[in-house]
């Protein structure tokens, strides 16, 4: 009689399309999923409990490294929920600017996305187009912050420096780009019968199911919950411009790649509109030379690009936090890994996996 | 001018050999051993040729300029890559299976020069005419299937043998589509003998006149050599190097060098099949054949090029649901309107 067997099968931290040092133990019968197990922890280092070490300030480059493609979400994030604690207002100038450049940082972090995904699934020209893209983002950046990927460009109280000459003459430049760019990484893989094959109906998460396991962001967008943090309970100036908040049908994977190509026509939208408003006006606040908030505790959320990202963050009235935690977008979003994987096939694991976006920085911390 | 180039000096040595007063028996196997010499010469340079093509049109569709270091124009990028991998330590991992593990590369590499035989290059130039030239194509190119099993099993490695299943589940699916297009081909010739099929486009090509066995062949061939969008086998995304995983050096070379014999094979069954073989278009003889076969060749290859750097990777199930349940029926509906179309024009000629 003949006989079959589940073979385990380590998708180890070194893989080329586990978007990190992500290890999953997979129980294969056959090609079919049975059982999955996610290992973390490979790139964890210790960025809480360092934090608790640091000054305040000390502490924003640590937040660039957690999710390195989209940084600038994690600077705003942290120092808005500081602020928070010490009861500082941002001159609007500051805030223009942080809303530009946490927009250029969202725009690189799906065009890595768009990469990804594509290059999981055997597209090595879908790979190549948006790494393109993001060039014209990056070169933007590191004009307005010296650095291409970890940036600690903000500041408890406002940004570090102002926008340098020329940098809105380039970016109005580049824009156009950017969105030419999107139209032809459509064009390539979402109007291609492969890719459609491959994630129309490919594990359909429901909107009570993703609530239940904490999603957020563009996956939960996906299943057909319009909530956007920056439209929902707006912070920063975001309630000063008019943007779309692009939702999907059936939380598939197809709907979660493409409400990212509509966000990122969406985050150059909120740039435009943010270039034309942007006001004079100084950039930093007047806060005290040594940051000692007052003792208590925040926590605070923004829209990072992989979902929420909150902060919270204790004081006990010295200057260094006494405690901080970072509610992390893709480690949360991985917890309904098994869930979803079971019953798909290998290939399918890496294109869930990739659609979910998730960026090992992040889950580790 | 060049049109009897080769076929000259085949001629050429075979007087010399026979003024050299050597037995007829030695004349002929010196003869064929200088013609599996050339074939030799021709399928490595043009497979290291090949390897640098593939990456500079990669590069240009992809905006990059590719291999431009080693040689002018990285022309030696691939003589390079070759230096390396024969250099490399050649490991043999603990619980292989030995024999198997060792064999696989060679026979990899062997099976493909095997089919060189039949290919006609140009006029009068087929290295061994059979008369079932297709039918030994086809019967050779199916032994691979059990050499990637091979390497695969032996390997020792899961990863490689999801890959080896993968592998003789694909290339088995995919056989019967290619065998029902040749075998309309071979409807409309008659004969099995590549050369009679290369002759008989003179007038017009099969790719007009069996435009849907084409499109069949095209795709179904594309599975056969195992590129993208059919590249599974070898996902890198997925399994690494599949079956190839735990090969090094000149194994691994071996079989990368298989992979792209088969891709030249397979262009030129193409060429034959379906592009007219050596036939020269509008009656431009001035061109000799056999150059006129490389040009084809390699616009058959540059279309191949062009889907493998377009498209991703097709699923497993997808991709033997798409072999049995459109390209099989598709190429049998084919079959059907040939011959019925043969019968109807031989009914209107008499």
């Amino acid at each position: 009689m003949l006989k079959t067997q589940e073979i385990a099968i380590n998708v180890g931290p070194q893989h080329p399309s586990t978007h990190g040092v992500f290890r999953i133990i997979l129980k294969l019968d056959g090609e079919t999923i049975v059982d999955a197990e996610p290992v973390v922890g490979y790139l964890h280092r210790g960025i809480e409990k360092l934090a608790e070490d640091r000054t305040y300030t000390q502490v924003i480059p640590y937040t660039d490294r957690m999710d390195y493609l989209g940084a600038m979400s994690y600077n705003l994030g942290y120092v808005q929920a500081v602020e928070k604690l010490m009861g500082i207002e941002v001159p609007e100038r500051a805030e223009f600017i942080r809303v530009i450049a946490t927009e250029l940082s969202r725009i690189a972090s799906h065009h890595v996305f768009l990469a990804s995904m594509a290059l999981d699934m055997g597209s090595y020209t879908g790979w190549m187009y948006p790494f393109r893209d993001r060039e014209l983002v990056l070169e933007l950046l590191e004009m307005l912050t010296g650095s291409r990927m970890t940036f600690s460009f903000m500041r408890i109280g406002g940004v570090a420096d102002d926008l340098p000459e020329g940098f809105i003459e380039k970016t109005k430049e580049y824009l156009p780009k950017i969105l030419e760019g999107v139209d032809e990484e459509e064009g390539l893989l979402a109007g291609n019968e492969i890719f459609i094959a491959r994630t129309k109906g490919l594990a359909p998460v429901s909107v009570e199911k993703a609530l239940a396991w904490g999603w957020g962001g563009a996956n939960l967008r996906a299943s057909g919950y319009k909530f956007d943090l920056r439209k929902n309970r707006p912070y920063s100036v975001y309630d000063h411009f008019d943007f779309d908040i692009p939702t999907g049908a059936n939380g598939d994977c197809w709907d979660r790649f493409t409400i990212r190509l509509a966000e990122m026509r969406q985050s150059v939208k909120i740039i435009e509109q943010a270039l034309e408003m942007i006001p004079e006006g100084p950039i930093m606040a007047k806060v005290p030379k040594v940051i000692k908030p007052p003792v208590g505790e925040v926590y605070h959320e923004v829209e990072a690009p992989k979902g929420i990202l909150g902060y919270y963050v204790v004081s006990d009235g010295s200057t260094k936090p006494y405690r901080m935690h970072v509610r992390r977008p893709s480690f949360i979003n991985i917890g309904m890994l098994r869930d979803i994987l079971i019953g798909t096939k290998l290939a399918d694991f890496i294109t869930i996996f990739a659609s979910i976006d998730v960026v090992l920085g992040d889950v580790d911390c | 001018m060049g049109e009897n180039l080769f076929v000259g000096m085949a001629h050429w040595l075979r007087a010399w050999l026979e003024n050299q007063r050597f037995l007829p028996l030695v004349t002929d196997v010196l003869l064929m051993l200088l013609a599996v010499v050339g074939v030799l010469a021709f399928l490595f340079l043009n497979a290291l040729f090949l390897i640098y093509y593939d990456r500079k049109f990669g590069a240009w569709v992809q905006a990059r300029l590719g291999p431009n270091r080693v040689g002018p124009r990285g022309i030696f990028q691939t003589v390079a890559d070759t230096v390396k991998l024969l250099a490399k330590e050649i490991f043999i991992p603990n619980n292989v299976d030995r024999w198997p593990y060792l064999l696989a590369p060679v026979l990899i590499f062997t099976i493909p020069v095997m089919l060189f035989m039949v290919i006609p290059f140009g006029k009068g130039m087929v290295p061994y005419d059979l008369n079932l030239g297709l039918l030994y194509f086809v019967a050779v190119t199916s032994v691979e299937t059990i050499v990637l099993w091979m390497a695969g099993w032996s390997s020792n490695n899961k990863y490689s043998l999801l890959g080896a299943m993968r592998s003789v589940a694909q290339m088995l699916s995919y056989e019967m589509p290619v065998i029902l297009a040749m075998l309309s081909v071979v409807l409309m010739v008659g004969s099995m003998k590549l050369s009679d099929i290369v002759a008989a486009q003179q007038k017009v090509w099969f790719i007009f006149l069996q435009p849907v066995g084409f499109l069949i062949y095209f795709v179904a061939v594309n599975a056969e050599i195992k590129r993208t969008p059919f590249d599974l086998v070898e996902g890198e995304s997925e399994i690494i190097s599949g079956p190839y995983t735990e090969y090094s050096g000149m194994n691994f070379a071996l079989f990368f060098l298989a992979e792209y014999t088969n891709f030249m094979l397979a262009a030129m069954m193409v060429t034959t099949l379906f592009l007219g073989g050596w036939n020269a278009p509008f009656g431009w003889t001035f061109i000799p054949s056999w150059l006129w076969f490389l040009f084809k060749m390699y616009f058959v290859i540059s279309l191949f090029m062009w889907t493998r750097w377009t498209f991703l990777r097709i699923r497993i199930d997808q991709m033997l649901s798409f072999a049995w349940k459109f390209l099989l029926p598709v190429a049998l509906v084919n079959i059907f309107v040939t011959g019925f179309g043969l019968y109807l024009y031989r009914m209107i000629r008499w």
